[in-house]
């Protein structure tokens, strides 16, 4: 679909005083999900109760904003009520849309919730015009949030054959395997995101310090090695240093993360009705201050600017740790 | 109920001669019901492997080989779409790997790939209803968890990935053409140079993963080595034997034979134990833990 209707800015929340934080600072819509293994952020003291979510919901309609929730794991087999109950929860809060992946989830809400609005979660990975038609044919889902595999050529011609809005992460944490289809968690740690919720998930790491150097671990497996002084980083199994063919390096990706705020424009052009801002589990200072970022960026897009000078609003966010555009751009494969 | 074997495709970019020599060898010696053919990787292979198909079918169906045709897991191009959609047309069972392929096969048999995400009873009824006729559910999933989806749905034939290197993940990026410093539309296609994939060492010199292209597999060895009664009381119908370029002929016989009863889990073990392999077994998985776990039968 190619709207030329205002772009919607999707923001993160991991607790209701970040929900708060992200519709004060300008979010046109937060995402959040339950305290359970129903959603992919499912970290301890993360999260919202039944309780909480309709508050939040509450808080975000009284102020124009609205309110996505993630049920995006995949239902346990034999144990499928948690994500119904999750689903039928979401609705009674008078969510604006669940977003979910599993098929079991999305045909109960297009059985049992035909009037809530049904978002396809990046975890489902739908990314041809075949696939997102299918999504809409059998259970009518209104948005595809779509893998951060494709180019912004890719996503115009994409647009340009589906009949269904798209929303494009801009911003956090990167995931350079296909989201929703990636085991490399589990195969280490026995715990992943299609099944948990979670991804190199902190109950495996270690940080041993020893000689000259500390060394980040997951589930035993050495991730990464920082000499003395220097800052060691969490150890996401994709974003490591290993040895393949006598080389050693950041054989999957770099420890970067995603920065698309220079493309906005571009992803406007290209038909994206939504942007999408990644870190449910971030605190509610980082929330504010990027949300905030944010809104004048994507309101100067609006407005015509160009992305120099969208650029220079977006440039407090980038200062430490290192960002890329991922596969918005064909030379990042 | 015995249990049948099914020969999955081959993840690797083998040149066509090693395609067809594999393949021959299957038709003429392996004690399989089914074989997988097509590439399921990266269609950038495909021009390359498509001309030898036609005489590898035709050899396998004369071999007693029921033939199944393989679909892209992750199709982006053009091409690669229309290439499933010619696919999904043909009278031969076909394996959708990706949602992809479903408009185009729906009501139609069809074999549910192992990267389709089947977590649970509701998800594989609503493939079932669209022509699902046999499903490898994702490969994190433990024999427990397929028992329970199988046991739900008694209609379709459940099988287990139960030998080779692990699909683990895909991606946008192909990961031996940022090894050797080229992206991934002038590759080169360097992934050739891999047959088994290219190990990935942890810094300590531990192997860890493999890179094949796009895919990421590990470098251990999956080698579920149950004994028949366990699969028949979680109604799983078949194991999955995925290529790696080890004596093929030989796993297929292992496994033939600890189907059958012939041989006992621990017995298959030492004889698989005894082949080349890429990395040692592991079945972490189909215990319902990490799938690094070293194989359970020893």
């Amino acid at each position: 679909m190619t709207a030329q209707q205002r772009m919607e800015l999707v923001c993160p929340a991991g607790t209701p005083a970040t929900l708060r934080a992200a519709v004060t600072a300008g979010a046109d819509a937060v995402y959040c999900g339950f305290s359970d293994d129903t959603n992919a952020r499912n970290f301890p003291g993360l999260n919202f109760s039944p309780r909480e979510m309709a508050e939040g919901i509450r808080f975000a309609h009284g102020h124009g904003s609205k309110v996505l929730v993630a049920i995006n794991t995949f239902a346990r087999a034999g144990d499928t009520d948690p994500w119904r109950r999750a689903a039928d929860t979401a609705v009674a809060c008078d969510a604006d849309a669940v977003i979910a992946a599993d098929i079991a989830v999305l045909d109960h809400m297009a059985q049992n919730h035909p009037k809530t609005r049904l978002h396809l979660s990046v975890q489902a990975a739908a990314a041809t015009p075949e696939a997102i038609g299918f999504y809409l044919e059998a259970f009518a889902v209104r948005r595809v949030v779509l893998p951060r595999v494709l180019s912004v050529q890719e996503i115009k011609a994409l647009n340009s054959a589906i009949a269904v809005e798209t929303e494009a992460f801009v911003f956090g944490g990167l995931c350079v395997m296909m989201e929703g289809r990636c085991h490399l968690s589990s195969y280490a740690t026995g715990r992943s995101p299609n099944l948990n919720g979670v991804c190199s998930p902190p109950e495996a790491v270690s940080y041993d310090e020893s000689g000259q150097a500390t060394t980040a671990r997951l589930a035993g497996f050495t991730i990464d090695r920082y000499d003395p002084g220097s800052p060691a980083g969490y150890p996401t199994l994709c974003k490591g240093r290993f040895t393949a063919g006598g080389k050693t390096g950041y054989l999957f990706e770099d420890p970067v993360s995603l920065n698309a705020g220079t493309m906005i424009v571009a992803l406007k052009e290209a038909g994206i009705t939504a942007l999408k801002i990644e870190g449910r589990q971030r605190g509610k200072g980082y929330v504010s201050e990027v949300v905030r970022a944010f809104r004048r960026a994507v309101d100067a897009a609006e407005l015509g600017r160009d992305s120099v000078e969208i650029e220079g609003i977006l440039a407090a966010l980038s200062e430490g740790g290192r960002q890329t555009t991922g596969a918005y751009r064909k030379t990042w494969r | 109920m015995s249990i049948a074997l099914t020969l999955g495709p081959t993840f690797f970019h083998w040149p066509p001669d090693r395609l067809r020599d594999f393949y021959y060898r299957i038709a003429d010696e392996a004690p399989v019901e089914r074989v997988h053919v097509g590439e399921v990787i990266c269609g950038k292979r495909m021009p390359f492997s498509d001309p030898v198909w036609p005489e590898i079918i035709e050899r396998l169906e004369r071999g007693g080989k029921e033939v199944v045709l393989s679909t892209l897991a992750m199709p982006t191009l053009p091409r690669e779409r229309r290439a499933i959609e010619e696919l999904c047309a043909d009278g031969r069972l076909v394996e959708i790997n990706d949602v992809t392929a479903l408009p185009a096969r729906a009501g139609q048999p069809f074999v549910a790939g192992p990267f389709l995400n089947i977590y649970n009873e509701a998800t594989a009824r609503f493939f079932i209803r669209r022509g699902a006729h046999a499903i490898c559910p994702p490969v994190e999933l433990s024999l427990a968890t397929i028992g329970a989806i199988a046991m739900a749905c008694p209609d379709v034939a459940f099988e287990v990935f139960a030998f080779g290197r692990l699909p683990l993940a895909l991606s946008g990026r192909c990961y031996h053409a940022r090894l050797h410093g080229l992206h991934k539309d002038s590759c080169q296609f360097t992934c050739e140079q891999d047959a088994d994939g290219l190990v990935v060492e942890t810094l300590d010199e531990q192997a860890f993963l493999a890179m094949n292209g796009v895919q990421t597999l590990s470098a251990q060895v999956q080698a579920v080595l149950s004994p028949p009664a366990e699969l028949t009381t979680r109604a799983i119908a078949r194991l999955r034997l995925s290529p790696q370029t080890c004596d093929m002929v030989v796993v297929t016989q292992i496994y033939r034979a600890l189907a059958s009863g012939e041989i006992a889990p621990q017995e298959a073990l030492v004889r698989l134990g005894g082949l080349e392999l890429p990395g040692t077994l592991v079945d972490g998985y189909a215990r319902g833990a990490a799938g690094v776990l070293a194989a359970a039968s020893a």
